[in-house]
């Protein structure tokens, strides 16, 4: 465990990733179908099921269909754990077909970029002024256009929220109303939630982002300023709920050690 | 009398079926059995200009594009699964080095509908993923076209036939009758889009054993063109009942690959300076394969086949 982590529990009882693993899971209504992803959103899910959605039911993009948690911490979502006890081990197709269908209510991404309209870029990076390759869409475009809802998580600085992503790996609500809708995406689709380290942003009707909630501690000049664009602020602006006890319990139980929510 | 035997070796399996500037699919489970002895056989008997197709290949992509066998990717993620980004994929991308590589963006259900057209032998599939996005905008193999029976827009996802698919399985038998368990990723229509198949299975079997669960043959003999056995053929990528995910393994590579020097020191004592996957195996050593061996069985309860 590092010392930040340490400083975090410390302070608050609670480190910021798991602030924003509690967030995730509230996104998830009881008896929906999730498409999962790895890392905090597998998490979120996991804690969701245990706390106030016990019928969810969690979609893999290789194929599994899970509804228990696996008895150990995964690394990817082909772990030998995360096969054994699953609900179904079938076919990329069989899962992105129910996706395609409008069946999936949510689904998790975490991205290198997000911007103004939600559109996320995993595919280009431009730090430092420089393009680096990044590993690509996986599932995340697929996602992106199909799921009822999407919510994306990652870390909050100038260089991630910026007010035009270089390369629409997974597209949001592009330059704004109506957009999707004319490309042919679903109706009921696109962006619902950003979570991110210091806040969460969610959408207007006219697909732009605004602040919707901080996280305790922080305040909105930090968010304004870590926010490439001039991100609107909700009127009825909230304190983002601390994860409670029986979120953390589940967290912590399994990831004990902190690998994910460090 | 039987028909004869299509099990080989690794070498001559790749030897006499992928040919340089081939276009070969590997990974086709996704992060479980991927058939890692099989890339480093064709790194080893200097392939080149390959072009590699799959969903994600976690990193063994990246070494075969560091080893300079590739001159195109066709997939919708190439990077290290549990620890980010791919150095030689990077390096290529952004630096030609060791040489240019083309890089052809999918997103996973895109390139499975890739595959799954070439394996129902139509020219392409319709899809509403992608619209919107800049993989459509740059993958000449996404097109979008109005539907001909409703007022929608609809993007047809044009059929790759790969020259081989290179799948690795739990067990088959020597004519490469196969079952696959745990999740199966594109693994059927990869078998079905390719115009050979290669077989690596952990275990050879009788084809009784096969026969006797016709539902969990994922891939049928007939379309195999040979069988390789290589146990321990998907390290560092777990095989369901078999052995689990290396996760150190994975870290190791992402810290060890970081610089140019660093892969080319990896690769010669992993790859060059190992004649075959015994070798391997030996080399991981006898702790760490235990390590990963299986330490709870969990059998299925068998199906009655009888009437």
């Amino acid at each position: 465990m590092t010392t930040r982590v340490e400083a975090e529990l410390a302070e608050r009882g609670y480190t910021f990733s798991e602030l924003m693993v509690a967030a995730a899971s509230r996104e998830i209504r009881d008896a929906e179908l999730v498409f999962v992803g790895m890392r905090l959103p597998m998490l979120a899910f996991l804690v969701a099921r245990r706390t106030h959605a016990p019928r969810a039911v969690g979609l893999f993009e290789n194929g599994v269909i899970r509804e228990t948690p696996s008895l150990e911490l995964l690394y990817t979502m082909a772990d030998p754990p995360n096969l054994r006890g699953a609900t179904q081990c079938g076919q990329m197709l069989d899962v992105m077909g129910l996706l395609q269908q409008g069946r999936v209510d949510v689904g998790f991404l975490g991205a290198a970029e997000v911007d103004r309209f939600g559109n996320l870029n995993t595919t280009w990076g431009y730090r430092h002024k420089e393009m680096q390759r990044l590993p690509g869409s996986g599932g995340a475009c697929d996602i992106a256009c199909l799921a009822q809802r999407t919510v994306v998580l990652l870390a909050h600085d100038r260089g991630r929220l910026c007010e035009r992503v270089g390369y629409i790996t997974s597209p949001g609500f592009g330059s704004g109303n109506g957009w999707r809708l004319k490309q042919g995406l679903p109706l009921m689709s696109g962006p619902s939630a950003v979570i991110t380290t210091l806040g969460v942003l969610r959408f207007g009707h006219d697909g732009e982002a605004y602040l919707a909630s901080v996280h305790p501690g922080v305040s909105v000049e930090e968010v304004l300023a870590n926010t490439a664009w001039t991100l609107r602020v909700s009127d009825e602006l909230v304190e983002t709920l601390p994860p409670s006890d029986a979120e953390l319990d589940v967290m912590r139980e399994l990831d004990p050690n902190h690998f994910w929510t460090r | 009398m039987s028909a004869e035997s299509k099990v080989v070796t690794m070498r001559e399996a790749i030897a006499r079926h992928v040919p340089s500037g081939a276009m070969v699919l590997l990974g086709a489970q996704l992060e479980q059995m991927i058939p890692f002895a099989a890339g480093h056989e064709l790194i080893r008997q200097g392939r080149r200009d390959l072009t590699l197709v799959g969903p994600i290949s976690d990193i063994l992509f990246d070494q075969l594009i560091g080893a300079g066998c590739v001159s195109r990717v066709m997939a919708a993620w190439v990077g290290n699964v549990s620890a980010g980004v791919g150095y030689c994929f990077r390096r290529a991308v952004e630096r030609n080095i060791p040489r240019r590589i083309e890089v052809v963006d999918y997103s996973n259900f895109t390139m499975a509908l890739a595959l799954h057209a070439a394996a129902l032998g139509v020219p392409f599939l319709p899809t509403y993923a992608t619209l919107g996005s800049d993989l459509l905008k740059k993958n000449g193999n996404l097109r979008e076209f109005s539907s001909p029976v409703s007022e929608e827009k609809l993007v047809a996802v044009r059929a790759l036939r790969p020259d081989v698919a290179i799948l690795h399985v739990q067990r088959a038998d020597a004519q490469g009758n196969a079952h696959v368990w745990g999740n199966l990723g594109v693994v059927l229509d990869a078998a079905r889009a390719a115009r050979k198949v290669i077989i690596v299975a952990e275990e050879i079997v009788e084809p009784s054993v096969i026969a006797s669960d016709p539902n969990r043959t994922q891939v049928a003999g007939f379309m195999v063109s040979t069988v390789v056995h290589e146990a321990g053929g998907a390290h560092p990528s777990p095989v369901q009942g078999y052995y689990g995910r290396d996760h150190v393994f994975f870290a190791q590579y992402h810290e060890e690959t970081r610089r140019l020097e660093g892969f080319e020191a990896w690769m010669s004592h992993w790859v060059l300076r190992v004649a075959d996957r015994r070798e391997y195996v030996e080399k991981l050593g006898a702790s760490r394969v235990e390590g990963l061996g299986v330490k709870e069985h969990a059998f299925s309860a068998p199906a009655d086949f009888g009437y």
